[in-house]
């Protein structure tokens, strides 16, 4: 079985246990991964924040690669750029005009009919009906299961779980034995880009998120977004200064747990290199 | 005195190049109550809407100056909530690049603007992020000389940067991209 891959920035540098986990979780279920020849940053959020042509183009290139390539059907696991390679295919389907523009500027074929699948999906898709049969140690503990932002919202565009109050994260970590929480703020901003330039924003909203999967109990947050994940984790030390109180809850990727569940090795899945560690006794079988 | 209302206020300019209908909101105020932000902004969203719909200059001009344009987060709760479906994530894209255009950005956005601009200069330079290039840019250009620098060691130890960047092989294909869109107006910043 294969799949294109688009890892994105994130995962060949700060989210570098995201596309560790991704990998090796794919790889026990026998699917090959093949990454996009040549792929470039999808923009993120600087680029429709200055420019939206070149918000469009930037991603454009990368799905246009993937035609070139052969690739029908690309796993994209970071929230962000699931999130601007699906916005830009939609805005393009929908407006002629538009997608003429925007192939003048890439200078290259679009179609605009590469199928795009977010973590969820695809684990949705390929995964979860062997993950059963394959669990060696139960992921027996409370999870508050945290989606943000990039990964539900825009419903219209995205099509994608509830954008309220989703639910296909908590179905897979049920799957693996844990115990996913009912909490408030499983859709709430964590802040996003504004992690370097402005700080204290960041603190506020994803202190607000880890207060409340605390009080409830949760001993993990499992999240399917590189900068979720560098906000809860890599922020923490101003997170807990805005909190006024030491946290030590763990953050996870949805692959860590994944792989933790079917038996592969925390250093396989890059647990290593959190900023709060995860020290957690999971119940062999 | 106020000013007539002219074809080219803001909101009908929002409304030529985006289809979007400022007119259409009626202050149920459900963007402001759901934003995460709205606590920190000058002009909250149902606040900023109004203002859009007085059709005067002496408004629009508060609009483009505001904070509260740079501290959205794109987070898209607002138009997920809004009863008339007025697109606020892409009217807020369009304000922000007028007001760059216009020289009207809020002073205090310095920050916001200047990791936004390192941030593509980092990918014009090599077709992919590079933290370092990124926050050393940024520096320079907000003078946050020691912000993060503690993280350093730590991140390096984790394997979480790349001292060399990643480059795309075309990189010229990215470059005409850059060019011909924001390739004129950055080259003179």
């Amino acid at each position: 079985m294969k799949i294109g891959f688009y890892p994105g920035c994130s995962l060949s540098g700060t989210a570098r246990e995201y596309n560790e986990s991704v990998k090796a979780v794919a790889k026990a279920f026998q699917i090959e991964l093949v990454e996009i020849k040549d792929w470039n940053c999808c923009g993120a959020s600087a680029a429709h924040n200055i420019d939206h042509v070149l918000a469009l183009s930037l991603p454009a290139r990368i799905l246009a690669l993937a035609e070139e390539q052969g690739l029908n059907e690309i796993l994209v696991p970071c929230a962000a750029c699931y999130n601007r390679l699906s916005s830009t295919q939609h805005r393009l389907l929908e407006d002629e005009q538009l997608k003429k523009k925007i192939v003048d500027t890439i200078e290259m074929k679009y179609n605009g009919n590469v199928r795009i699948l977010n973590i969820i999906q695809f684990l949705e898709k390929y995964i979860s009906n062997e993950i059963d049969q394959n669990i060696t140690r139960k992921f027996s503990k409370k999870v508050a299961c945290y989606y943000g932002c990039l990964l539900v919202r825009p419903n219209k565009v995205l099509d994608f779980d509830r954008e309220e109050d989703p639910v296909s994260m908590d179905k897979i970590m049920k799957q693996l034995g844990a115990n996913p929480l009912q909490w408030a703020f499983k859709t709430e901003c964590c802040g996003a880009g504004l992690s370097v330039s402005k700080t204290s924003t960041v603190a506020r909203l994803s202190g607000k998120i880890l207060e409340d999967a605390v009080l409830r109990g949760a001993e993990a947050i499992i999240v399917a977004c590189p900068m979720c994940h560098a906000n809860l984790d890599m922020r923490r030390p101003e997170i807990n200064n805005y909190l006024k109180k030491k946290t030590n809850i763990p953050v996870m990727y949805i692959t860590q747990a994944i792989g933790i569940a079917i038996g592969l090795s925390e250093k396989e899945l890059g647990l290593h290199r959190h900023f709060v560690p995860v020290n957690m006794d999971f119940d062999y079988l | 005195m106020e000013h007539a209302i002219s074809d080219k206020t803001l909101k009908n300019k929002i409304y030529e190049s985006t289809g979007i209908s400022a007119a259409r909101c009626y202050q149920c105020g459900k963007c402001s109550a759901g934003c995460p932000m709205g606590s920190e902004m000058d002009l909250p969203p149902n606040v900023l809407l109004r203002r859009l719909q007085l059709d005067s200059a002496t408004e629009d001009d508060l609009v483009l100056g505001s904070e509260s344009i740079w501290y959205c987060l794109n987070c898209e709760t607002c138009i997920s909530r809004c009863p008339q479906e007025v697109d606020l994530p892409v009217i807020m894209d369009f304000l922000r690049t007028i007001s760059l255009k216009e020289n009207k950005a809020n002073p205090k956005a310095k920050k916001i603007i200047a990791f936004h601009r390192s941030f593509l200069k980092s990918i014009k330079l090599t077709g992919k992020l590079h933290e370092i290039t990124l926050v050393a840019d940024y520096k320079l250009n907000s003078m946050e000389l020691m912000q993060d620098v503690k993280n350093v060691p730590a991140m390096l130890k984790k394997g979480k940067l790349h001292i060399i960047p990643e480059t795309v092989k075309n990189l010229k294909s990215v470059k005409k991209i850059f060019s011909k869109t924001t390739g004129q107006k950055e080259n003179k910043k």
